[in-house]
């Protein structure tokens, strides 16, 4: 335990630098649910982040979680903003939404279980550390919505992901 | 163009041009394909398709000819009366196929002859007729009747596949489900959506398709009936909902549900949405492809510690591991005669599609390009469709159960992938 909140403070600053990556993202997301709404689906409006003092804390620590190929194991560099993000959920009652992702190396329905196992992993993570598993989502994109289009191992490892979203 | 649309929505109640439109490009051939001569069918000047030319291209690309190019002809027989065996000899031919096309108010008849040069015989006469929207249709017919008479083996011409396209850009109609011929003429978009669409297959009978759409932002499986666009929410259940698969009698789907916590393969009866549970076991199971007999599945599972293919008795549930060769088998495919399948297959950390004989247990691996992946094998067991990728995108490609012959259909916008390779109409 002592490790982890050793490297927490690394963690942290790698974190930050990552905010800009990820707030990226939840902008992208907006869109998606929007077009979503306007066809035939049914959408999903994801609760903006809240703007309380826990929020603007939780708003630094790292929302994308990495793995290695064919692998749903969670690394030990996702522990320390795993436990941040378990520590905000368990005090609020936020819900989370978890989604799974694989690279496009291999079958596509063999990298959709792939990738609800990776959001398993992280569930089953946040639920050990105290989240309640009802507040918890999980979905599986596959290999279907890679964040990197390249077909090199450095695109094919920030696709192998789970991307937490409140 | 406007003759096919009539057709198509005929067939396909509301589907909407695609515009993407396939076109094939051969990287291989066989070593010997059998020179044959088409010559162009009297009557067929003007009309909105060259009937001709269909059919050159249809046995081009199966590989076992090699047609003679119409500006080598030295004659342009219109009946029997006016063929000459040494004319057709001279240029190498071992074939001959003339024809006359005969227009009845809007009706077209395409009478034809198919004859063998070296033993200098009339092969067969053969009639075939339809309107101004099915010209295609008539000219894949002339090639499936020439192909079987020449190999014995069931033209697949006439053929249709679903792909999937991803537009690569964000917004509505991002995701398309296509229908086109088996060339990849004549594409028409079944549904679209902003959100992920996978995992096409065909009813056995043709008349509906299923897939898995994230359209409510989570995957569920649907059947839409083909004729009317008509679409069914099956299921939508937590967890996975994927890889749809009917069964021969098309009274049930085999699917992967993790509603009980892990991906495990069910049946689901349609017409009471009964479910039964197959596989029982805490790895990934998934993927299933039935038998034709309706028996059993086989599937992938990574049981063993790497994805491999099973087979399961749905009535004894006992599980037979049928690949052990490298350590990455999946997304099986059985041959239509059941003796075979192909997988996605990893060689030296590389993707390719291969054969396996299921009775010697030996594998081939069948294509050289790399990310290969959803086999889809052709109603008569010659070729295989494939997704790939050819200068960054994803494109379908085709190659023999032998590996002798290769083609690939090149999408002009997006990525095309997962091909469903249609049943014979019965």
């Amino acid at each position: 335990m002592l490790k982890s909140f050793k490297s927490f403070a690394v963690l942290a600053v790698v974190m930050g630098l990552m905010v800009g990556c990820s707030t990226n993202k939840a902008s992208e997301d907006a869109n998606l649910d929007a077009n979503a709404n306007t066809s035939t689906g049914t959408g999903v409006t994801d609760a903006p982040v809240s703007t309380n003092d826990g929020a603007s804390a939780i708003a630094d620590v790292a929302t994308v979680f990495y793995f290695e190929f064919d692998s749903a194991v969670l690394l030990p560099a996702a522990r320390a903003a795993l436990i941040a993000h378990a520590e905000y959920a368990r005090n609020g009652s936020v819900s989370i939404r978890l989604e799974g992702h694989a690279d496009e190396r291999g079958t596509r329905e063999y990298n959709m279980a792939l990738g609800e196992r990776r959001a398993n992993a992280v569930r089953d993570f946040l639920v050990l550390q105290g989240v309640s598993s009802s507040s918890i989502e999980t979905v599986s994109y596959g290999e279907e919505r890679p964040s990197q289009m390249g077909s090199d191992e450095s695109s094919w490892s920030k696709n192998r992901r789970v991307e937490l979203s409140y | 163009m406007r003759y096919w649309g009539f057709f198509i929505l005929m067939l396909v109640g509301f589907a909407r041009p695609a515009w993407a439109g396939l076109t094939i490009e051969i990287t291989s051939g066989m070593d010997n394909p059998t020179p044959i001569a088409i010559v162009p069918f009297a009557g067929s000047n003007g009309l909105p398709e060259d009937i001709q030319a269909i059919v050159v291209a249809d046995l081009q690309r199966s590989g076992f000819f090699r047609p003679i190019p119409k500006t080598d002809m030295i004659a342009m027989p219109k009946s029997e009366s006016e063929v000459f065996y040494r004319d057709w000899r001279m240029l190498g031919a071992s074939y001959l196929v003339i024809g006359h096309m005969v227009n009845t108010g809007g009706q077209f008849q395409a009478q034809f002859e198919l004859y063998d040069v070296l033993s200098q015989r009339k092969v067969f006469q053969k009639q075939v007729a339809g309107t101004a929207a099915q010209l295609r249709d008539i000219a894949h017919a002339v090639s499936d009747a020439v192909y079987e008479a020449v190999t014995g083996i069931r033209g697949a011409f006439s053929t249709k596949i679903l792909y999937i396209e991803d537009l690569r850009r964000e917004g509505p109609g991002r995701y398309r489900l296509v229908y086109a011929d088996a060339d990849g003429a004549r594409d028409r978009v079944l549904f679209s959506s902003s959100e992920p669409l996978l995992s096409p297959a065909w009813s056995s009978d043709l008349s509906r398709v299923a897939y898995v759409s994230f359209e409510t932002s989570r995957p569920a499986i649907f059947i839409q009936e083909l004729a009317t666009g008509k679409r069914m929410q099956m299921t939508n259940f937590e967890g996975l909902n994927g890889a749809p698969a009917w069964s021969p009698d098309n009274r049930s789907l085999a699917l992967v549900l993790s509603k009980d916590g892990n991906p495990e393969i069910y049946t689901l009866e349609i017409a009471t949405r009964k479910l039964q549970r197959i596989t029982n076991h805490f790895s990934i199971d998934t993927e299933p492809n039935w038998t034709a007999d309706g028996k059993s599945l086989v599937f992938t599972s990574n049981r063993g510690g790497s994805p491999q293919i099973y087979q399961v008795g749905l009535i004894n549930g006992r599980v037979e591991r049928l690949t052990f060769d490298g350590d990455y088998n999946a997304r099986p495919r059985l041959s239509p005669d059941g003796k075979s399948l192909v997988v996605v297959h990893r060689q030296d950390g590389i993707f390719h599609i291969a054969w396996q004989d299921l009775k010697t247990g030996n594998m081939r691996v069948l294509t050289e390009t790399w990310l290969d992946e959803s086999p889809s094998i052709a109603p008569n067991g010659a070729m295989l469709l494939y997704a790939t990728q050819h200068q960054k995108k994803g494109v379908l490609a085709a190659v023999s159960m032998d590996a002798g012959v290769k083609f690939r259909l090149p999408s002009k916008q997006g990525d095309v992938r997962e091909p469903a390779w249609s049943p014979f109409a019965k």
